[in-house]
């Protein structure tokens, strides 16, 4: 089953200190940098637009697309901002990849903010994780002695500063416009839409917004052309993607390989499910893309066919749960991050999952009424495409999917506790006889 | 059916159809669908949209459905309609033909109420509440949340004034957008996240903001009150009479709220041209000056060292023995709080009952040249003759001249922010130091040392595009108003006067000026002279100019002069404080009429009660010339006689007869004498004076907003959000006097001294100190020495 697989970002995770320069250059790093900076920036633009490179961030915007909005008459400078604020309930990918490799996203950078003419680059990075900030600080400062960054790259005469900047602990910030904010250094919150960031971002300039994934992807595309790339994947979701499965398998972790590989596949490569456990739902791309049964095993994950069955590709942060798994608490415990990552703006999601949470609660413990389900189907209805930003639509579409889904369970929350029907100690991966309050 | 928006302002080929409801609706291009609606009649529920602030989409009341965009598409999700500019054919459904529109908003308003606390009976918004009119008119009946809600303690006090209870608010950043947007004070904002989301401040800054006022107003929830107002009313026990504010000469339109005749509350009218939904806190909350316990409420006669109540034919009486006892040689100080008809009021009985043209409404600096100069370019005009608040927010460069707008004409400070904010408007201040409202219009300061202003005037570059604006204080240092006026002619730029008191304006049109009558007319020209003569039915007016405030006080202190009529003008508020008080207690009679016991009616010898302006009707007018009308708000009042009814039962009983009793008739009389339309006097030609000389620091001053004026007495929380008193020096004089930042320093004339903590000021020119026109009540005039003139500084207590 090996052969599924097809590491390019992750080659070398195991290598000896894969994240060191000369590690990286060893197996052929920055050779992508040194061809971009020979070619026109309009030309590294057409090669990524041929790539069929998706964002990875979740929305799955074509990437060169993006970089071709960026107003070239616009007598402000450019900038590339990376989206390394990955805070998303259960993806775990550019995480563990600027930690392990942290050079291929330096070169990335390098070559994407070249082909869209800009001379300051960001990294914003989710600020709890402060081992890869360092990483990846380290690495910049690498990059910079090497003559890879900083004034006249490799003699070419062309010039970016690239500054690391941790973020502050707000999820919210993962959101390209409040990132934005944060990083000017205001309070992160998502700014109104138009203009957009292509027109005016960072300090009211043209910005691009990618996340960590696709600017990683960049250097092989370069590297090895359009049509390698291309080469992998579906049809309309070309390339490699890292796939991270959390849960109740085996061999939880990150597992990249081409676009459209489906969760039964995925499964297999984790050593399966739990002993004696089968698969009862699972999110295809984090806790804000609709939760899907086993009816998806065979489902390509990719954008188009996983939007087909109802919800998202996202982040393809796959949390896998069995058959011992409470959908109601589960829920609950999702709903409580998006309340708690509120940012407040808008009305709907700052009080709309204030009462969600009260209400889940309820149908944890057994005390909700006849009608609640109703009644909380409806304020989700009034939540998703009402709010200012995508936050509360990923906040509610765990709970209309988890209804539609498992609707016998919510029922149940009328008169018996999730604990009771779950018993939590059962779901628990680790510590079982300590996890849960009603093991 | 179509409706054309803004017709006649806007070309019929800018405009574009939008299908709102399925009617039809011609808007300009950029339009918001929520303002399209509006113009059709359909109001779209909101709490976050201000037309005058920029949109922020945030509490997603507004929510309509766009089943087309225009192009043939429609938008998968509602929409927020005050974010939402519409697009050529762009249909859209709000809540009157779209369900989902109609639930989205349902559902918007239930969010907002489940962490409300529903406290309506005991808050001061309930009654005329956004948030309770729009539950009834566009929310479910009933309540479906039965769980906990978010509380806070109560209340916080954002600034002494204004005061947050966390728990009514509804997030939707009007006044966090008012305080940088607006008036550029953002000393409060969002802090917190998610449901705890909740205005803040800094804490080493308070909210002290000449505009505080205004964010209560805007609250679309009770969530901010003003410690001055809170508890007092609600607002269907109140009685709200539109008024034009009585502070400063800005113009603005108010509505005065009230009760067991008195007035509660003042708020900002809706005055698109001038004060468009603003005010400053001073108008807001300075009104009851007029209740303390030294209203006067009855006549007063002079009895030996007392003054003792007396009847009103006795006070008049004794008044009218006292001024035939003068005869002419008799002055009238008129200050600048009087409506147009009182004003005019005094300058006829002057005139035509005394024979006198001794009369002045300038108790502050003022000069020939400035008469020359109100004469030339302000005097006997109408509105749109000159500068208006639209022309300024249009304008390419505002050059102040001894004129600082936040603290002079706070609502032309408004509009010189939006002008810079909105069409990048450029400001230069010509002035000694860049002050916090002249940097918050990202002005270009043209550092300049009191005295030198005719010079830098002369010096600076204008065109057609530019408009100068001099403030009151341009008298006080001669030559700045030839300057100016010299400027305007060379270059085309426009020139306007802008006082700061309210009364002022109509005072010079009004003819409270010892070289001008009525409607601009010259003094001494004759047929200006004679157009008043039969006008007023008199024989003979005098024919040379008065002696000015200065002058007259002077002239009494010698005995030149027999009499004074005084009416609203404090000792404190001159120039030579001592020299007045010495007029008042030297001159032969001394005829006060006065709302309050006084520096004046203590020395007089006979005091007339007036009505405050709250209890009379009139007319201001501003400094654009626009005519602000005064409503009667108070219908019993202890002293129910204006001042020109006294004037007029005073001239009966000298045996003349005023002709005017009643606010109405006095401006019919004023408006049947139109202005002057002979020649206008020649522009002031003063000399640009030598650069002062002598020893010590030259002193700069101008009056702070909130300060220590009779005015503002009775407002406790007003005069604790007022700028400290400091005195300001720039670094290299603070070295070269061996001071620091925070010292007291004593400030030194020939004729006094007082105490200040130092403040140094980096923009700051050398060889100058800034202190405010006004400490607690106590005005430059103590230290008898006036901006342009040498003080010492010297640190330590005198």
């Amino acid at each position: 089953m090996t052969d599924m697989l097809t590491p390019v970002l992750s080659a070398n995770w195991a290598d000896d200190r894969p994240w060191k320069l000369t590690n990286y250059e060893r197996l052929g790093g920055y050779q992508g940098l040194r061809k971009a900076l020979t070619m026109e920036p309009d030309a590294i633009i057409g090669e990524v637009k041929d790539s069929g490179l998706r964002g990875r961030g979740g929305a799955g915007f074509p990437t060169g697309m993006k970089w071709s909005f960026v107003p070239q008459d616009n007598p402000n400078p450019k900038y590339l901002v990376v989206n390394a604020d990955e805070s998303e309930p259960g993806t775990c990918k550019d995480i563990p990849l600027m930690m392990a490799n942290p050079h291929v996203l330096v070169e990335g950078v390098a070559i994407s903010s070249f082909a869209i003419r800009s001379n300051f680059a960001f990294i914003y990075v989710r600020g709890e994780v402060l081992h890869v900030i360092r990483r990846l600080q380290q690495a910049v400062r690498e990059a910079y002695s090497a003559g890879y960054l900083g004034k006249n790259i490799l003699g070419t005469g062309y010039d970016l500063e690239v500054v690391v900047h941790a973020g502050a602990g707000a999820y919210i910030c993962g959101e390209e416009t409040a990132l934005l904010d944060s990083l000017e250094g205001r309070r992160g919150q998502p700014r109104l839409r138009p203009p957009f960031p292509a027109v005016a971002g960072l300090y009211a300039s043209p910005t691009v917004v990618n996340n960590v994934e696709s600017i990683a992807s960049v250097p092989g595309i370069i590297a090895k052309g359009a049509s390698w790339f291309a080469s992998m994947g579906t049809e309309k979701s070309k390339g490699h993607g890292i796939f991270s499965l959390s849960g109740h398998v085996a061999n939880p972790g990150q597992f990249e390989a081409p676009m459209g590989i489906t969760l039964r596949q995925l499964i297999e490569l984790a050593g399966g499910m739990r002993d004696g456990h089968e698969l009862k739902f699972f999110t295809p791309g984090g806790s804000s893309t609709q939760i899907l049964t086993k009816d998806s095993l065979d489902m390509p994950l990719d954008f188009d066919s996983v939007a087909a069955a109802g919800s998202l590709l996202g982040t393809r942060a796959l949390q896998i749960f069995d058959e011992t798994t409470s959908v109601v608490r589960t829920t609950l415990r999702w709903v409580e991050f998006y309340k708690h990552e509120s940012c407040g703006k808008c009305t709907p999601c700052r009080e709309g999952n204030w009462w969600l949470v009260q209400m889940l609660r309820k149908f944890e413990a057994g005390q909700a009424q006849e009608g609640d389900i109703e009644k909380m189907l409806d304020v989700a209805d009034n939540i998703g495409g009402r709010s200012f930003c995508a936050l509360a639509d990923g906040a509610v579409a765990c709970v209309t999917s988890a209804v539609k889904e498992f609707r016998s369970e919510f029922e149940a929350g009328y008169h018996t506790p999730a604990w009771e029907l779950f018993p939590y100690g059962k779901s628990a991966l680790f510590g079982a006889k300590q996890a849960g309050g009603h093991a | 059916m179509s409706v054309d928006a803004k017709a006649g302002a806007v070309e019929k080929s800018d405009l574009i159809s939008v299908f709102i409801d399925g009617t039809e609706v011609q808007v300009p291009k950029g339009t918001l669908a929520i303002r399209a609606a509006e113009m059709i009649g359909i109001n779209i529920p909101r709490f976050c949209d201000h037309p005058l602030l920029d949109p922020v989409g945030a509490c997603r009341q507004c929510m309509v459905e766009v089943p087309d965009m225009g192009n043939g598409r429609g938008m998968p999700k509602p929409q927020a309609s005050c974010t939402l500019e519409v697009a050529p054919n762009m249909q859209i459904t709000t809540q009157v033909s779209s369900p989902v529109a109609d639930k989205a908003q349902k559902g918007m308003l239930e969010f907002l109420l489940i962490n409300h606390p529903l406290d309506c009976p005991i808050c001061d918004k309930g009654g005329e509440c956004p948030l309770q009119n729009q539950a009834m008119s566009h929310g479910y009946a009933e309540s479906r949340y039965d769980g906990v809600k978010r509380t806070f303690p109560k209340p916080v006090s954002v600034s002494a004034q204004i005061l947050l209870d966390r728990e009514r608010c509804v997030l939707c950043a009007r006044c966090t957008r008012f305080s940088e947007q607006i008036s550029g004070d953002p000393f409060i904002a969002l802090v917190e996240r998610g449901a705890l989301q909740q205005v803040g401040i800094y804490a080493d800054d308070p909210y002290d903001s000449y505009f505080s006022g205004n964010v209560v107003q805007i609250c679309p929830v009770g969530a901010l009150t003003s410690a001055d107002y809170r508890f007092q009313a609600r607002p269907f026990d109140l009685v709200s009479t539109p008024v034009t504010c009585e502070i400063c000469a800005a113009g603005c339109q108010l509505r005065s709220d009230h009760r067991h005749f008195q007035v509660k509350r003042r708020l900002a009218g809706n005055a698109p041209e001038v004060n468009e939904e603003w005010n400053c806190d001073r108008g807001r909350f300075a009104f009851r000056s007029g209740r303390q316990a030294d209203r006067v409420t009855t006549p007063l006669v002079r009895d030996g060292d007392v003054l003792r109540p007396a009847s009103w034919p006795e006070a008049i009486d004794a008044a009218v023995a006292g001024l035939k006892a003068a005869g002419s040689s008799v002055g009238v100080l008129t200050g600048g709080r009087l409506t147009l008809e009182n004003a005019y009021g005094y300058a006829k009985f002057a005139r035509a009952v005394l024979g006198t043209n001794n009369v002045d409404f300038r108790a502050r600096e003022h000069s020939v040249e400035e008469g020359q100069f109100l004469a030339h370019a302000v005097a006997g005009k109408h509105l749109g003759d000159g500068v208006t608040y639209d022309d300024l927010q249009n304008a390419s460069q505002v050059i102040c001249v001894s004129f600082e707008p936040e603290e002079e004409s706070p609502i032309v400070f408004l509009r010189l922010r939006k002008a810079v904010r909105k069409n990048k408007t450029k400001v230069v201040t010509v002035a000694p130091y860049l002050s916090n409202g002249a940097a918050k219009l990202g002005a270009h300061l043209v550092g300049t040392v009191p005295g030198t202003e005719a010079e830098v005037v002369a010096r600076l570059e204008a065109d057609a595009d530019t408009i100068i604006l001099v403030g009151e204080r341009a008298a006080g240092a001669l030559g700045t108003l030839t300057s100016a006026a010299n400027l305007a002619a060379r270059t085309g730029a426009r020139l306007a006067w802008v006082p700061r008191r309210a009364g002022d304006r109509g005072a010079v049109e009004a003819g409270c000026l010892p070289n001008l009558l009525p409607g601009g007319r010259p003094v001494s020209d004759a047929t200006a002279r004679v157009d008043m003569q039969a006008a007023w039915g008199v024989a003979k007016l005098p024919a040379q100019p008065g002696l000015d405030t200065g002058a007259m006080l002077h002239a009494a202190t010698t005995g030149d002069l027999a009499a004074l009529v005084v009416a609203g003008v404090q000792p404190t508020d001159l120039p030579d404080a001592v020299l007045a008080r010495e007029a008042f207690e030297k001159v032969g009679f001394l005829l006060s009429l006065e709302t309050r016991i006084s520096e004046v009616t203590e020395r007089a010898d006979v005091v007339l009660p007036v009505d405050l302006i709250e209890d009379q009707a009139g007319t201001f007018l501003n400094w654009e010339h626009r005519e602000g009308r005064v409503n009667r708000v108070n219908r019993q009042t202890p002293s129910p006689m204006t001042d020109l009814r006294v004037l007029a039962m005073l001239a009966d009983a000298l045996g003349s007869d005023l002709g005017i009793r009643t606010a109405k008739s006095a401006k019919a009389e004023l408006d049947g004498v139109g202005v002057w339309e002979g020649g206008r006097s020649g522009a002031p030609s003063e000399d640009i004076p030598m650069a002062p000389r002598g020893e010590g620091l030259l002193l700069a001053s101008w009056r702070q907003l909130i300060d220590g004026s009779a005015g503002n007495d009775g407002a406790p929380a007003l005069l604790a959000t007022a700028k400290p008193v400091v005195a300001r020096v720039s670094p290299a004089t603070a070295s070269g006097l061996g001071l620091t930042e925070g010292d007291t320093v004593t400030v030194a004339s020939a004729g006094g001294s007082a105490e200040l903590t130092l403040f140094v000021e980096d923009s700051m020119v050398d060889g100058v100190v800034w202190v405010p026109g006004n400490r607690g009540g106590e005005g430059l005039g103590e230290l008898r020495v006036t901006a342009g003139e040498y003080v010492t500084v010297t640190g330590g207590a005198a």
